[in-house]
């Protein structure tokens, strides 16, 4: 008999008590029809026998949310945040401060509403759902989500303008979601933003469900620039129909503890998912940036880099799983995640996983964990650079390169310039 | 302005000994050349001069302009004026040549208590310094040194110099990988820097360089000692016989 008694399903841990307390106290206003009242019981009680994930789950083994995450802060509701300015000059910002939206801007093209009214009429019960039996984010945000911002980007839209979704908060819980359709042939740029504006804990969920029609042609990025005692668990679901091109861009700079999901699913023929992320890690913090992309069919292609940089005490985490489904022929997918460990008590771990399922596909993926070059750092100071500004340049370069890769000087630079000022923060 | 008594140096990692009682004095506006076979310890008294983390002095002192440089670093030795020009030049992708220059330069000059260079006037010092050297300005639009072809990237390390105005200037083997136009061009470089308060040391193994930086005295390394040490006729001597005869001579 398998007896494992030191971890009974009914004994809760401080924060699982808290969030099934929130869930009590906030359920008789949280936003929502019957049906969507339902799905939140439903997903609460899930989250409740399944309690949060720890490291015998596969896919939270390298973030035992359970032990990680040791308390939960209490809402807080109609905190003043003032909106910032926008991150690229011109771009049109709508705003979701302290978890609750502005949709009363208008933008050529694009249908913007709240999330909110999605729930009080029912049309949001089809994205509250749980990718799988161990998805604790789809969880959680389906239990508690109140707000959010809908987005429908109309067919051969071509949004010249970037899209900044500004989501700023102080203490407390935030739990919102982004549905963002793009019509066939559509063309935009959105930048999800998540910002702390205060001190304080602050507990953040939020799902962007982004879906490509046939020919879009999005660059979506996410910076992620949490404060120092915040959790953010985040997912990113997304679907390329065929020929869309989705350029991805994830910036983590911020955060205790935090959870990137990149849940994505090409199924579309001749579609083309671009992938990059930069993760900035200092401090006494976690950060884990989890991957689950499907090429569901043939013809597809892929690329994913991810740069991370590591100091202090901070530890990381790369997940990487592509699966390539039996009939997904012809599918080109590389992945590739190089880690700068600039720390001896600092982590990273990566975890790359190909599940190929068809015969003619090019696959591939590497890994590398390495100092600053010691050659680099010597020609540097060479020149008279001293070691912690050659140092500085170094790193910068490490990461600069992925964000060049945006070739467009309006995106870099803000984010070239966001980067640098983390690092000289915490180098 | 520099002096190395009975410099011995090692490498860190495995302690084996490359320098092994160096003496050498190289005075303001003096231009000397440093030969010696393969092995000799040429490029490693290069390091050792810059300040090369991986190796270690265990006996001696290098003292420049008469203060020991052994517990400096490499970036402090610089903005005290001292300049290697690397044999092999690395590349740094994401790093743009033009920050580097600019950084390198105003670096040196908060070191030395200078004011910082205004952005015109390091842009018009680049383009002075890159036009002598016919380098051309797309060059410099690319990150440090990557693509760069072996002449290009000794034109560059000649760049940085004419930029940096050292006080001593270590040329490491600048001549290897150079056709006879660029090794002109570069030769040119150098002797354009050339000035009564300025050295220039010239490690090579070939005469060939010689013949367009003119050496006022050539030294001969062997098993990391300098075993003779002449005008510009030695080097003329070392090409027609080989260094057969000298090693033998100091054996």
């Amino acid at each position: 008999m398998n007896i494992q008694t030191n971890q009974p399903a009914s004994r809760l841990t401080a924060a699982e008590t808290a969030l099934v307390d929130a869930f009590a106290a906030q359920i008789g206003e949280l936003p929502g029809n019957g049906a969507v009242t339902g799905t939140r019981d439903r997903l609460l009680d899930d989250l409740k026998k399944a309690g949060l994930p720890t490291r015998r789950i596969e896919s939270w083994h390298y973030t035992d949310l359970k032990n990680l995450l040791r308390a939960v802060p209490d809402r807080v509701a109609g905190a003043a945040i003032d909106p910032v300015a926008a991150l690229v000059k011109g771009a049109t910002v709508l705003s979701i401060l302290q978890g609750q939206a502005d949709a009363t801007s208008s933008i050529n093209g694009v249908t913007i509403s709240a999330f909110r009214d999605q729930l009080t009429d029912g049309s949001a019960m089809a994205g509250l759902t749980a990718l799988d039996k161990d998805d604790a984010i789809g969880r959680l945000n389906g239990s508690f989500v109140r707000d959010g911002l809908v987005l429908a980007i109309a067919a051969g839209a071509e949004i010249d303008a970037p899209i900044e979704l500004q989501a700023l908060h102080g203490e407390g819980q935030i739990h919102t979601r982004f549905p963002v359709s793009f019509g066939a042939g559509s063309k935009a740029t959105i930048i999800e933003r998540h910002q702390s504006a205060a001190d304080g804990a602050a507990l953040v969920s939020s799902i962007s469900d982004i879906t490509l029609e046939d020919g879009a042609e999005i660059t979506w990025i996410i910076l992620q620039q949490q404060g120092a005692a915040d959790t953010h668990l985040a997912q990113i679901r997304a679907k390329l129909g065929t020929d869309a091109k989705l350029r991805l861009y994830v910036v983590n700079a911020g955060g205790k503890l935090v959870r990137q999901e990149l849940r994505i699913e090409v199924q579309g023929e001749g579609a083309e998912l671009t992938l990059r992320g930069v993760n900035l890690l200092g401090g006494d913090t976690h950060t884990d940036v989890t991957l689950v992309l499907g090429h569901n069919v043939p013809h597809t292609n892929s690329t994913e880099t991810f740069r991370n940089v590591v100091f202090d005490k901070a530890s990381g985490v790369f997940q990487g799983m592509i699966r390539v489904a039996p009939d997904a022929q012809k599918t080109d997918a590389k992945m590739a995640c190089n880690t700068l460990l600039m720390s001896d008590d600092g982590d990273f771990s990566v975890k790359p996983e190909l599940e190929i399922f068809a015969d003619d596909v090019i696959c591939g993926h590497g890994a590398t964990v390495a100092d600053i070059d010691r050659n680099h750092l010597f020609y540097m100071m060479a020149r008279g650079v001293p070691e912690n500004k050659a140092r500085g340049l170094l790193v910068n370069a490490f990461v600069a390169e992925i964000v060049e890769e945006l070739e467009d000087e309006a995106l870099v630079e803000p984010l070239e310039e966001i980067i640098s000022v983390w690092l000289d923060k915490h180098a | 302005m520099l002096e190395i008594k009975n410099l011995h140096a090692r490498i860190a990692e495995d302690g084996t000994e490359i320098i092994r009682g160096l003496n050498l004095t190289v005075k303001p506006g003096e231009i000397a050349a440093i030969m010696g076979p393969n092995g000799s310890g040429k490029s490693t008294l290069s390091y050792i001069l810059s300040g090369r983390e991986d190796y270690e002095v265990t006996e001696g002192d290098i003292t420049y302009n008469g203060e020991s440089i052994l517990e400096l670093d490499p970036a402090e030795r610089a903005s005290k004026g001292i300049f290697l020009a690397f044999q092999y030049p690395v590349e740094i992708p994401g790093v743009a040549t033009m920050q580097f220059l600019k950084v390198a330069m105003n670096e040196q000059r908060k070191a030395r208590g200078e004011a910082e260079l205004t952005t015109p006037d390091f842009m018009r010092r680049v383009k002075e310094a890159a036009e002598g050297l016919k380098i051309d300005p797309a060059m410099l639009r690319r990150p440090l040194n990557v693509g760069f072809s072996g002449g290009e990237k000794k034109r560059a390390e000649i760049l940085q110099m004419a930029l940096l105005e050292p006080t001593l200037c270590i040329l490491d083997e600048t001549d290897s990988g150079l056709d006879i136009d660029a090794l002109k061009i570069v030769a040119d470089g150098v002797n354009a820097l050339r000035s009564p308060d300025r050295a220039v040391i010239v490690i090579t193994h070939y005469q060939r360089l010689l013949d367009y930086i003119v050496p006022d005295t050539v030294h001969v390394l062997y098993k990391g000692q300098i075993i003779r040490t002449g005008d510009k006729e030695l080097a003329h001597e070392l090409e027609a016989n080989g260094y057969a005869d000298v090693i033998g001579t100091a054996a």
